[in-house]
């Protein structure tokens, strides 16, 4: 456990969510490592696939139900274009603490080398093919492949 | 803290970097990136230039900037100073450690 006093080497991040909230957390701790001189790869496996998705990436929500740090009653958040509202109020803070949209974090992410796998079972169940992902996703992998690419010390695990 | 460098007196915080950029010259650049690793070419010294001019211009430093900036590309910006490339030039530009998470 102590291996180089635990220095962390690598991030291994697995993506589950499609919600923007969700995408952003994922993006940032993979870039943040980077920043940091650690690597970092992502699994993008069920709904988090959108976020790869060419077609869906730009069009990603923050969640209004079932969410109750939005401090909006449950029957609010389901009435029509309400997710779509507070997610374009969302996208306008985040532009001005100088976030980038999905796409240009994608961008970013691969040129800072972080490596971007999708999972093979969500590919399948959601009858996606791997043209239909962002160019910077490398293969479409098992989770046993993704174990292997997490073999060695100082890798940490985190899923989202 | 005080440390001598390329025969010079310099004063830095506890994480390496410059308290004081008046203390900076190109030699003290030099060593700090010697002490990094990093053997600095002419590309290297354009994007220490421009830091060092979007710090006196107070622009809070990022990658997504760096990315934006028309000198450099991130990701070649991640091929001349590999590890942590934004704290590693910014600390051979002796300019203070960006506080950013982008």
């Amino acid at each position: 456990m102590n291996e180089n006093n635990g220095a962390i080497k690598k991030m291994m991040i697995i993506l589950s969510k499609g919600t923007l909230e969700n995408v952003y957390a994922a993006f940032v701790l993979a870039n943040g490592a980077r920043m940091e001189g650690i690597e970092a790869e992502i699994f993008f496996t069920f709904f988090g696939l959108e976020a790869v998705h060419k077609k869906k990436l730009e069009h990603l929500h923050v969640a209004t139900v079932g969410n109750p740090a939005m401090h909006m009653p449950t029957m609010l958040g389901g009435l029509p274009g309400m997710e779509a509202l507070a997610s374009s109020m969302m996208k306008k803070e985040m532009e001005k603490i100088d976030m980038p949209d999905v796409h240009e974090f994608l961008d970013i992410l691969t040129a800072s080398g972080v490596r971007m796998w999708a999972c093979k079972l969500a590919m399948d169940m959601f009858h996606y093919k791997k043209e239909d992902l962002y160019e910077g996703v490398e293969e479409v992998i098992t989770v046993g492949d993704f174990y292997k690419h997490s073999q060695g010390e100082g890798v940490h695990m985190l899923f989202v | 803290m005080e440390k001598t460098i390329a025969g010079k007196n310099i004063t830095v915080n506890e994480e390496g970097y410059l308290t004081d950029f008046s203390q900076w010259d190109e030699k003290v650049g030099e060593a700090l990136a010697a002490e990094a690793n990093i053997p600095l070419s002419a590309r290297h010294w354009e994007i220490l230039t421009y830091l060092q001019n979007e710090h006196k211009n107070q622009v809070a430093l990022s990658i997504r900037r760096i990315g934006k900036s028309g000198v450099t590309d991130i990701k070649e910006f991640y091929q001349l100073f590999p590890t942590a490339p934004l704290k590693t030039a910014t600390k051979i530009a002796g300019i203070p450690k960006p506080a950013s998470c982008i």
